[in-house]
């Protein structure tokens, strides 16, 4: 009973408490780059979600057998063979979707999240434990991705879930390519600078901002750029022993 | 006790200024009013409904903005009417109205109150709220309306700058006098010199702006349009009239929080303005640079306030320096 209930724990964590994007600002590079539409958001979650899990899984089960020193490059070799295995998969069912992701979904080898969770996580835990955080990362990185495509796609093109008829083509529906909102006759128009960079920072700031006021609420503390609470080498960091800080944090933070 | 009045001992500063932010602000109203007067002239009683939505919305989005944080009430000191104002005078006289509204809560929420509120923002809000709705809704943010054209039915022209070297040069374009007068293609406040250099020349001499930045944003474009004309003074006369180059150098780059605080820096401020406008204006695609230019050299501001630090009088240069070293 006691190991079901840390599990729930485990898989729940990442969804809203400890959720990526919000709160570790992790991952902030695809959440910033893909969010111009859900279909687009959704895609990149569930590619690295699949990946998240698959490494989590070999990765917490090779622990005691990758020696410490070189474990980096054994979880990059780890991770970047799954993200070989999602892209191949995504090209042949889901042209449509590596088109429009396009050079970030092999990115997700560099992805802060997966390397995050190996590290922090799967390093140390056994396999379903990790199996089930990378679950709940993975979740959670998918909610917050889809929140900000929705919120771009409707004001910044007027559309939502437009091009779904290129993932739903695998389940055998076709004939719903998402909803226009706002037409082309339209006595207003959508603002273009939402699906553009500027209006991914904007969306990402008050984002942001709205979860820090809620974990204010809850009392605890804010999620910040970088830091060493955020920063998957802190348990191993020698310079964090010495009480000393490393100065690249934000540039950590920011892949 | 000279004259009966008391000794009041009171911490310093004992020199007080009877200038205060709202008496400022007044005087930018006070002098946007004849660019604001001349666009109703020239393109037609739709101007007062455009400046009206913008303002009405800047101040209502001020109030909700500072209820909802729960922080005193600054819609008292003008500032926000100054901004929707200025945003008004950057927009084109057809713009639908919700657009304009759209601008100004981007520019008093988004630019302004998420950074603190007046005086905390790091970049003018007008500026960026109308690069916001530039690159938001490209299509009606150039519609220009042909100058006099509401008497009878509005039709829309090019502004003087995207038609070009070539036509301005066989004078197929507006006269030198019309664009003095204002009587072309623009934004509502950037088409009349003469009222903007009118205002300009009241901030001026009432002491709200200090003329180091317009006139080496103005003086940098100029020199650099009369290298590229080859000479031609008309040309340089047209770039420095065209556009909204003298709208914002007067009211847009001079703004407080947004501009460096020494002379020197101001100066350096002016001329990073003025070589982007013109390398915009010259080289990219685009045919207006100067709200880019504001905003780009906003960002500077810092770092050049950091670079003008003036030596405190009487310590010698070495021995600064050598503190600066170790302090860093």
């Amino acid at each position: 009973m006691a190991e079901k209930k840390s599990l729930r724990k485990e898989f729940t964590k990442g969804l809203i408490s400890e959720n990526p994007v919000m709160r570790l600002v992790l991952g902030t590079c695809p959440t910033l780059a893909v969010t111009t539409s859900i279909v687009n958001a959704l895609g990149m979650g569930v590619s690295a979600m699949i990946v998240l899990v698959c490494s989590n899984i070999v990765i917490s089960a090779l622990r005691k057998i990758i020696p410490s020193k070189v474990r980096i490059p054994a979880y990059i070799v780890i991770i970047a063979s799954f993200v070989t295995i999602v892209q191949m998969i995504v090209k042949a069912f889901v042209p449509a979707l590596d088109k429009s992701l396009g050079v970030f979904l092999p990115l997700i080898v560099v992805n802060c999240i997966i390397l995050g969770r190996a590290e922090a996580f799967a390093g140390k835990n056994g396999v379903i434990a990790s199996a089930v955080d990378g679950l709940g990362m993975g979740v959670g990185f998918t909610i917050a991705l889809c929140c900000m495509g929705a919120i771009r796609e409707v004001i910044g093109a007027g559309t939502i879930f437009a091009g779904a008829e290129s993932l739903l083509s695998i389940a055998g529906i076709t004939g719903f390519d998402g909803f226009t909102l706002i037409g082309e006759n339209s006595m207003i128009n959508p603002m273009t600078i939402f699906i553009l960079a500027p209006g991914g920072f904007f969306t990402f700031g008050i984002l942001m901002a709205c979860a820090n006021k809620l974990a204010e609420k809850k009392g605890k503390p804010r999620a910040e750029l970088g830091g060493c609470s955020a920063c998957p080498m802190a348990k191993n960091c020698a310079l964090l022993a010495k009480g000393e800080e490393c100065g690249e944090k934000k540039e950590e933070a920011a892949v | 006790m000279v004259n009966g009045k008391k000794l009041v001992v009171s911490a310093s500063p004992h020199l007080r200024s009877t200038q205060t932010t709202t008496r400022i602000m007044l005087d930018v109203i006070i002098s946007l009013i004849p660019a604001l007067v001349a666009a109703i002239f020239i393109f037609g009683p739709r101007v007062i409904c455009v400046a009206a939505v913008s303002i009405s919305s800047a101040v209502l989005s001020e109030y909700v903005c500072r209820k909802v944080m729960k922080r005193h009430q600054t819609i008292g000191d003008l500032s926000a009417i100054v901004t929707g104002l200025i945003l008004a005078l950057n927009l084109p006289a057809t713009i639908p109205y919700w657009i304009a509204a759209i601008g100004s809560i981007v520019a008093i929420v988004v630019v302004k109150q998420f950074f603190g509120g007046i005086g905390q923002n790091f970049a003018n809000p007008a500026i960026t709220a109308r690069i916001v709705l530039l690159l938001s809704f490209g299509a009606q943010m150039g519609n220009w309306a042909t100058p006099l054209s509401w008497k009878n039915e509005i039709t829309t022209t090019a502004t003087p700058l995207a038609v070009g070297y070539q036509a301005i040069e066989s004078g197929t374009d507006v006269s030198l006098l019309d664009m003095f007068l204002g009587l072309r293609g623009g934004c509502l406040g950037e088409t009349c010199a003469l009222a903007l250099i009118l205002g300009g020349v009241y901030l001026i001499a009432r002491k709200v702006i200090s003329p180091a930045i317009p006139l080496t944003y103005i003086g940098t474009v100029a020199l650099i349009m009369l290298i590229a004309g080859k000479g031609d003074l008309g040309f340089v006369a047209y770039q420095v009239m065209g556009g909204g180059l003298l709208l914002g150098a007067f009211f847009m780059a001079t703004d407080y929080s947004t501009c460096p605080i020494k002379v020197r820096g101001k100066i350096i401020f002016g001329i990073g303005c003025g070589i982007i406008t013109a390398l915009i204006r010259l080289f990219a695609s685009m045919t207006e640079g100067v709200s880019f230019a504001i905003l780009i050299m906003n960002l500077l501001v810092p770092f050049i306030d950091r670079a003008t630090i003036p030596k405190p009088f009487g310590t010698p240069k070495k021995e600064k320096k050598s503190k600066e070293a170790a302090n860093a």
